[in-house]
């Protein structure tokens, strides 16, 4: 079966999963210190950007202010930073868990499509149900498919070794297919369309706006409220319950997972079902709340984006939150830097991906800014 | 704790100077093809850009980058920045409206969108494209050497198929004319299917249509997709154009894709511009009402662009002839698709 060595290097891994409870100064830099310097660094770099694309300095300066004003600088803002944020945190939790659990699920996006679609078939389905009625069932019948689909890969994974990465983007690409294809059926588009695009959510079937009784634009819904949930969930499977526990020894070590009893392919096709549970439940109140229907390409590339949102969240529940307020305000940033300074929309989007790059890099945050970090000795980390 | 106040430094904003208040405004929200589409939302902001050289305005753009957007950016635009607020795309129509009818005193206008009823602070910008595709599809009938045509579409959606309808009723009516029997591919205006993309932006996939079109035996190809036909036309001019031609759509392409200006037979032309400047100057002179304004080869809101480079080689026995249906479409002896 084993040699010694290999069971020395298990038990390694087995205490380094354990001792994670224990917050540390590693820890604090890695959650906190890598993801501020990469945002600041990636708004220099963005700076830099716009200077050599012909943007004189005081458009710069006054485009980083309406990042910031429209960001977090009034209560719009704020509703719309949030708004934006909802089904991005949703769909990063999946993908935070599945990285855990050493599952690298691309797949979000189709989850997140069909997981939305069928919260909007379900609710027009059901006009008569009451208000929370149909709106809860609308998000589980979302977080259903969405798990369903997921399911999938999962299997494959499970059954015949199939690699994930593979099996959820070719997933990806037959849900674009098939939500068109649903999207034309007559029972589901809507009456008097020819183009691709699902009858509305009806009134109960909504994610009720909180602040309308304010000011009707503002779009904060009461999705927030699922996403803390979410976060909440998420944090109490992750690190207090069982199943939990077995989603993070396979990621660590599947084999010293194994060794331990667990059932590798229980804990991959659960994995993936929660994840795309919550991937789910991010389209579901992206059409609830948002949109009020389904059209192609709603997603609007979230389930991609949501990656990205769980690796700078460090695949932490309450990191993917901040992550995910933190792409909300760009998104909602972006546009008012749109509308004050006439900057493009795209170096919001090249601001994101540079904050990526540099989570991604984490030595490379600590070279270009070595004060922030504690030295660390070679090998002595405590 | 150092990174803090070293973050601090990193994080000085330069405050910028804001631009000096104008006395009016428009803002113009784009659907996702992009400001710079060399068509449809590039023609309707060019009527923003006119009214701005012409009556000193002020005007902005909000480029939507999803269906999600829509409302958002409608959003950012509130709040009394802007006089007017132009929206381009049949998409955008129940965000249009939704904003509409929460702020009544905001002034709107959407491009490609009746409502009906009408609401009374939106314009509607409506185009009797089909007349002028009918005016292309008979052109082009005249000039194909293979008997056949093609065309596509971004999304069957009324404001696109329009250009299809009439460019197929246009060609089938140069076939009764003259006893021809030239075809069109990718549209059935009876069925109302045909060839679409799926997007509006996809430059590879206008490439990919054109190929499969020009493969089928179609030497004129008009697409109807915003920025996708710039696909199209580079693969014209690598073809050469005695190989495949294009028919632009929306603005007059050679003026907007000036490289490849060879390829494009003519463009079906959507005077988006004329209009989206009509609105502003309602606007402006407190004329505005709510309701619905709609382009016709009578009042020059749509109309075929000049041949440029193909001027010497169009006939003049069919430019006449199309003179000719101009009139009677404009005098109604002829209906379209009748």
């Amino acid at each position: 079966m084993m040699d010694g060595k290999d069971l020395k290097h298990v038990n390694e891994d087995m205490r380094k999963l354990l001792a994670r409870a224990a917050f540390g100064r590693g820890d604090f830099e890695d959650l906190f210190v890598v993801p501020v310097f990469a945002v600041v660094a990636a708004l220099v770099l963005g700076a830099v950007i716009m200077l050599a694309t012909g943007v004189d300095l005081p458009t710069i300066g006054q485009s980083f202010v309406a990042l910031a004003v429209g960001s977090f600088g009034s209560l719009n803002a704020v509703s719309e930073t949030l708004t934006a944020a909802i089904p991005l945190v949703l769909a990063g939790l999946g993908l935070g868990l599945g990285f855990r659990a050493g599952l690298f699920n691309i797949g979000a996006e189709g989850q997140l499509l069909l997981g939305g679609t069928a919260a909007v078939i379900f609710t027009f389905s059901f006009p008569s149900l009451p208000f929370p009625v149909l709106m809860i069932f609308g998000l589980l019948a979302g977080a259903l498919v969405g798990a369903a689909y997921a399911s999938i890969a999962g299997i494959l994974k499970a059954t015949t070794g199939a690699h994930e990465v593979i099996s959820t983007i070719m997933l990806n690409l037959i849900s674009f297919r098939l939500l068109e294809y649903i999207l034309r059926q007559p029972y589901i588009q809507r009456e008097g369309r020819s183009d691709p695009i699902s009858k509305s959510v009806p009134e109960a079937g909504q994610l009720p706006r909180l602040l309308d009784w304010f000011d009707p634009n503002l779009r904060l819904h009461a999705g927030v409220f699922v996403m803390l949930l979410a976060v909440v969930f998420v944090w109490w499977l992750l690190f207090r319950s069982k199943i939990g526990f077995a989603f993070r020894a396979s990621g660590a070590n599947p084999d010293a997972a194994r060794y331990a009893g667990m059932r590798s392919g229980l804990v991959i096709v659960a994995a993936m079902a929660t994840a795309g549970a919550l991937a789910g439940l991010a389209g579901a109140s992206q059409v609830q709340g948002v949109l009020g229907r389904a059209s192609p390409g709603f997603s609007a590339q979230m389930g991609f984006d949501a990656i990205a949102l769980a690796l700078l969240g460090r695949s932490h529940p309450v990191g993917i939150l901040f992550a995910g307020i933190l792409f909300g305000g760009l998104e909602a940033g972006g546009r008012q830097m749109q509308v004050d300074a006439g900057v493009s929309i795209d170096l919001i989007g090249i601001i994101q991906a540079l904050i990526i790059v540099f989570i991604a890099a984490p030595l490379l945050v600590r070279a270009i800014f070595p004060w922030g970090f504690r030295k660390e000795t070679k090998g002595g980390k405590a | 704790m150092t990174f803090l106040t070293k973050t601090g430094l990193a994080a000085v904003l330069v405050a910028g100077s804001v631009t000096a208040a104008s006395a009016f405004t428009a803002c113009q929200v784009t659907d996702t093809g992009g400001i710079d589409d060399a068509g449809f939302n590039q023609t309707a902001w060019k009527g923003v850009q006119d009214s701005m050289a012409e009556y000193g305005i002020e005007g902005r753009f909000l480029e939507s980058q999803a269906e999600a957007d829509y409302e958002a950016n409608l959003n950012s635009l509130l709040g009394g920045a802007c006089d007017v607020i132009i929206t381009v795309g049949f998409l955008m129509g129940d965000a249009t409206a939704t904003s509409a009818a929460a702020n009544p005193d905001q002034k709107y206008s959407i491009v490609d969108y009746a409502y009906d009823p009408t609401i009374p602070n939106v314009v509607g910008q409506v185009y009797a494209t089909d007349q002028a595709a009918f005016l292309a599809g008979y052109l082009a009938a005249g000039m194909t050497e293979t008997g056949v045509l093609g065309t596509f579409g971004g999304i069957n959606i009324p404001p696109v198929t329009v250009f299809m309808d009439g460019f197929v009723h246009g060609a089938n009516h140069y076939n009764s004319v003259h006893g021809t029997d030239v075809t069109v591919l990718g549209w059935n205006p009876e069925s109302q299917e045909g060839l679409f993309t799926g997007n509006f932006d996809s430059l590879d996939d206008g490439r990919a249509f054109a190929q499969n079109l020009y493969d089928e035996g179609a030497d004129i190809i008009m697409p109807v997709a915003g920025p996708v036909g710039l696909g199209s036309a580079s693969l014209a001019n690598e073809l050469g154009t005695d190989e495949l031609k294009i028919i632009g759509v929306d603005a007059d392409q050679t003026q907007t894709d000036p490289d490849r200006a060879h390829v494009y037979l003519t463009s079906v032309l959507k005077r988006m511009d004329a209009t989206v400047q009509a609105v502003i100057k309602a606007a402006m002179d407190d004329t505005f009402e709510g309701g619905l304004i709609v382009g016709t080869l009578e009042n020059g809101g749509v109309g075929l662009a000049p041949f440029h480079s193909f001027e010497d080689a169009v006939p003049a026995e069919l430019k006449a002839e199309i003179e000719e249906i101009k009139a009677a479409i404009i005098d109604g002896s002829l209906t379209i698709g009748g």
